[in-house]
């Protein structure tokens, strides 16, 4: 079972995150993902967030207690949630806008400029799928075809290629940070 | 009873990633409801969402009314128009329609209500989930009644129990709520909607005899009486005053004494048809875990926890959470040491278990005040002790 | 003696009763029945399928009229005439719903109702009798009392400001609107068979004796005393602007015929709407396409 959470201001689509992670899993990569949300006025400003749990057998508890994997895409954000995270955990921030404070566990941390990325790209609006795109290649827990598969319906259809070209941006950078990790390693 | 497959334009087969209030709409329509009255209230409005951006295609109307009390009636006009109807709600809302479920009530007139349940009372926690209104979808309204309660644990749930809301709702002439929460309202999973012909559909019990010869209100074999709709020529009369078979008021104690008995035992007497659950480890368990809705998944977690730790315990989920599986009960609280029922509010189906148990086993509620699930620890921490 | 009178008086509306009913609970003196006398005479005059005619009431001594017409008829809750009506008109576009209901049914608890209605354009007919009191209940106060009038739960005189009906659903937008006193019969008739071929929201507020009650305390006489006061008082002012119409305790009456005009009901308006935004995949729902 791997609990994650998604979370950012009310705006960056960090919910839709979840829901195609979520869909891309439960609909074709034979998981159970149970996705719930922040409602009420937090969704539509200050942090927010949206929570999913992705399991083998049958979400029963659908909240999640402690994350393995966060992603934070504000420093309101990261502050809020980062207190969270146990040993070995993953965090996933957006550089640009999250500013690390000084590491006290074992926490494995991977960051991409995934707003940067999305407004050379045309639109920062699509930096939730640079984000998402990050975050598949890291954590590699859902397929990078079911994801795509997923988008249709989760994001505008005159937006697609836009999105997956996002999301492609996001899954290349995602490999090389790794292989320089490799290649970092004695 | 009248069994059709469901209309192919109501019904959007295939794989989904649904949220519970979406799949509530999406049952709604595969069952052929094709009036929706309703009226905007956290956590259920995303159903009414659905609904109006779903039924220009189908064919039916959406309406959003101007407050609760008007989107439950306009649905008991559309009734007896001659549709199918449903409106979504929560707390505050489901207080408002408190009066006219008992005007559908005593005009057995079938119709769904889903109540997304939230914490209360009052505005309590619009946002958050609760399971406290369950004693008021039993006794709200004012008078002698009986309704059917169907409790999903699941997205995939409120679809189907919404299908078999429907089908309850014609067989028997009952107002049926579905009284799920914010938590699966608001919770994302897969939901699979079978194609049209795979579900089953009840239809109305029209009545097809000589129109000089229709009684609104006399009972047919089974026990329920023949439908009708307006335009048709029957030239009916339907009222909320204690009538007679021929829908006229009849204002006595003996017209009364026939008129709440009907509506009353209707149910209980179908209780067996009616009652649906899940039954796990029962024979040779000393504690029997009793839930539904999104606390029996919790619970369940808890079970595990107590079956690692050696205690022998069984679960009954609730699907049909009213009528009550009185009967059930009773017959187990000879067997079993105990009964632990966790609930999210401050114990309400729990005096279900208790009146049930009549004193032959002990009951321990395990309260939770709404806002939230319970912690898995919670209810294993009562097991133990229950065990004892 | 009195009852054979009654039903001979009303042997040419028989067909339109239920007089299996008879005798109604109306007080000697009341004017609903005088109403209900109009609306047969339209309803044959206009030559309606009566299969196809509903009446809808609320609660109240008008709410009572759905159980005495021998047509599909739904006695509903307090207040809620209107939504039901709402619902069974979407449900069944083709039949003609009419609500017949009294001015604290309609004005009082189910004020809200009546305006949203009104907003809507819903294709349904309004006939509210207006006995200024609520009667069934012994003669309590009401949105529609006159300031000074004497009331059971305002027994030193009512001091709030009434509801001027037709100002009010004007505002609200109802395309049909007409007041009459039950003086009126014909002008009465004649505006309910305008209003049953009305497309959209009408409105008829009909001013009424409420004889054991609201005259008896404010000690106004009999039937005929009222009929006596509507017929020196009021005033046939067609096309009146609707913020001229409040009623003073027994002050002037204008009565007439103040709106008539067509809008798009909701219906048609949802169907015109849908349709051009949606297009093919829009299912038809309506009667946008049989006239």
């Amino acid at each position: 079972m791997t609990d994650i959470r998604f979370s950012g201001y009310g705006g960056q689509g960090v919910i839709r995150m979840g829901l195609i992670i979520g869909k891309a899993l439960s609909l074709y990569d034979n998981k159970y993902a149970t996705m719930t949300q922040s409602f009420g006025p937090e969704a539509r400003g200050s942090a927010c967030s949206s929570q999913l749990v992705v399991s083998e057998d049958r979400v029963l508890y659908p909240y999640i207690i402690t994350p393995e994997i966060l992603v934070s895409m504000s420093q309101e954000a990261y502050d809020k949630y980062e207190p969270e995270l146990k040993d070995n955990s993953i965090m996933i921030t957006d550089n640009d806008l999250v500013k690390l404070k000084p590491l006290k566990r074992k926490i494995k941390i991977y960051s991409v400029p995934a707003t940067r990325f999305a407004e050379e790209l045309g639109n920062r609006i699509i930096a939730n799928l640079v984000m998402i795109g990050f975050f598949a290649s890291i954590t590699k827990i859902a397929s990078q075809d079911s994801i795509k598969k997923a988008l249709p319906g989760l994001v505008p259809d005159r937006f697609l290629n836009l999105n997956i070209k996002a999301f492609d941006k996001g899954f290349e950078y995602g490999l090389k940070f790794l292989k320089k990790e490799s290649n970092k390693k004695p | 009873m009248k069994k059709v497959k469901a209309d192919p334009k109501g019904v959007l087969t295939g794989s989904h990633y649904m949220d519970g209030d979406f799949a509530l709409a999406e049952g709604g329509l595969a069952a052929g409801c094709r009036f929706f009255g309703g009226y905007p209230i956290t956590p259920s409005t995303e159903t009414a969402e659905r609904f109006s951006e779903r039924i220009p295609m189908v064919g039916g109307v959406f309406i959003q009314m101007e407050d609760e009390l008007a989107s439950i009636i306009s649905m008991i006009g559309a009734v007896w128009g001659g549709k199918k109807a449903m409106t979504v709600t929560s707390g505050p809302g489901f207080s408002l329609m408190m009066e006219n479920i008992g005007l559908a009530a005593i005009t057995e007139t079938p119709l769904v209500i889903a109540n997304v349940q939230r914490g209360g009372p009052s505005t309590g926690l619009p946002t958050l989930p609760g399971q406290q209104d369950m004693m008021q979808a039993r006794w709200g309204s004012h008078g002698d009644y009986n309704i059917i309660a169907l409790s999903p644990d699941s997205p995939q749930e409120c679809f189907d129990l919404t299908i078999k809301a429907f089908n309850l709702s014609e067989i028997y002439r009952v107002p049926v709520f579905i009284m799920t929460d914010e938590c699966i309202g608001h919770m994302h999973e897969k939901v699979v909607i079978p194609p049209a012909e795979e579900i089953e559909v009840v239809e109305r019990k029209w009545y097809t005899g000589p129109k000089d010869k229709y009684l609104p209100f006399k009972l047919d074999k089974d026990g329920i009486p023949f439908m009708v709709k307006a335009g048709d020529g029957y030239r009916f009369h339907i009222t909320g005053l204690t009538h007679d078979e021929r829908g006229y008021p009849l204002l006595n104690s003996k017209a009364q004494d026939i008129k709440v008995r009907h509506i009353v035992d209707k149910i209980n007497d179908n209780a067996d048809k009616i009652i649906i659950l899940e039954e796990e480890d029962i024979d040779g368990a000393d504690i029997v875990v009793i839930s539904y809705g999104i606390t029996s998944r919790v619970a369940f977690r808890a079970v595990q926890t107590a079956r690692k730790a050696g205690i022998k315990v069984g679960t009954i989920r609730l699907i049909t959470v009213w009528p009550f599986p009185e009967k059930l009960i009773n017959k187990l609280a000879k067997k079993v040491k105990a009964f632990v029922f966790p609930e999210i509010n401050y114990g309400q189906m729990v005096r279900e278990v208790e009146r049930s148990s009549a004193g032959q086993t002990k009951v321990f509620p395990v309260h939770h005040c709404g806002g939230g699930v319970h912690n898995p620890d919670d209810i294993f921490k009562v097991i133990k002790e229950a065990a004892k | 003696m009195k009852k054979e009178e009654q039903n001979d008086a009303r042997n040419p509306i028989e067909g339109l009763l239920r007089m299996d009913r008879m005798p109604h609970i109306w007080c000697p003196g009341c004017g609903i029945g005088t109403v209900v006398t109009s609306f047969a005479e339209a309803v044959k005059k206009n030559n309606e399928d009566l299969n196809k005619l509903t009446v809808v009431s609320g609660i109240g001594c008008t709410g009572r009229v759905a159980g005495y017409v021998k047509l599909d008829s739904f006695h509903t809750t307090h207040g809620r005439a209107i939504p039901f009506a709402t619902g069974l008109k979407l449900a069944n576009p083709d039949i003609k719903v009419v609500v017949f209901s009294g001015d604290g049914d309609l004005a009082g608890i189910g004020g809200n109702h009546l305006i949203h209605a009104a907003r809507r354009n819903m294709d349904i007919l309004v006939i509210c009798v207006n006995n200024f009191n609520y009667a069934m209940t012994g003669g309590q106060v009401a949105a529609t009392t006159p300031k000074g009038a004497n009331a059971s739960t305002a027994p030193y005189g009512n001091f709030e400001n009434a509801f001027s009906l037709p100002y009010l659903v004007d505002a609200a937008g109802a395309t049909y609107v007409a007041r009459w006193t039950c003086l009126h019969l014909r002008r009465v008739t004649k505006s309910i068979q305008e209003a049953l071929n009305h497309r959209g929201f009408s409105f008829i507020e009909v001013i009424t004796p409420c004889v054991t009650l609201y005259a008896r305390r404010n000690r106004l006489g009999d039937g005929l005393n009222l009929l006596k006061y509507y017929y020196d008082n009021s005033e046939i002012q067609h096309g009146a602007d609707t913020k001229t119409l409040d009623i003073d305790y027994q002050g002037k009456l204008i009565v007439g015929k103040f709106i008539d005009k067509e809008k798009p009901t909701f219906l048609d308006a949802m169907d015109t709407h849908l349709n051009e935004v949606i297009g093919d995949d829009y299912q038809l729902y309506g009667r946008l396409n049989d006239d």
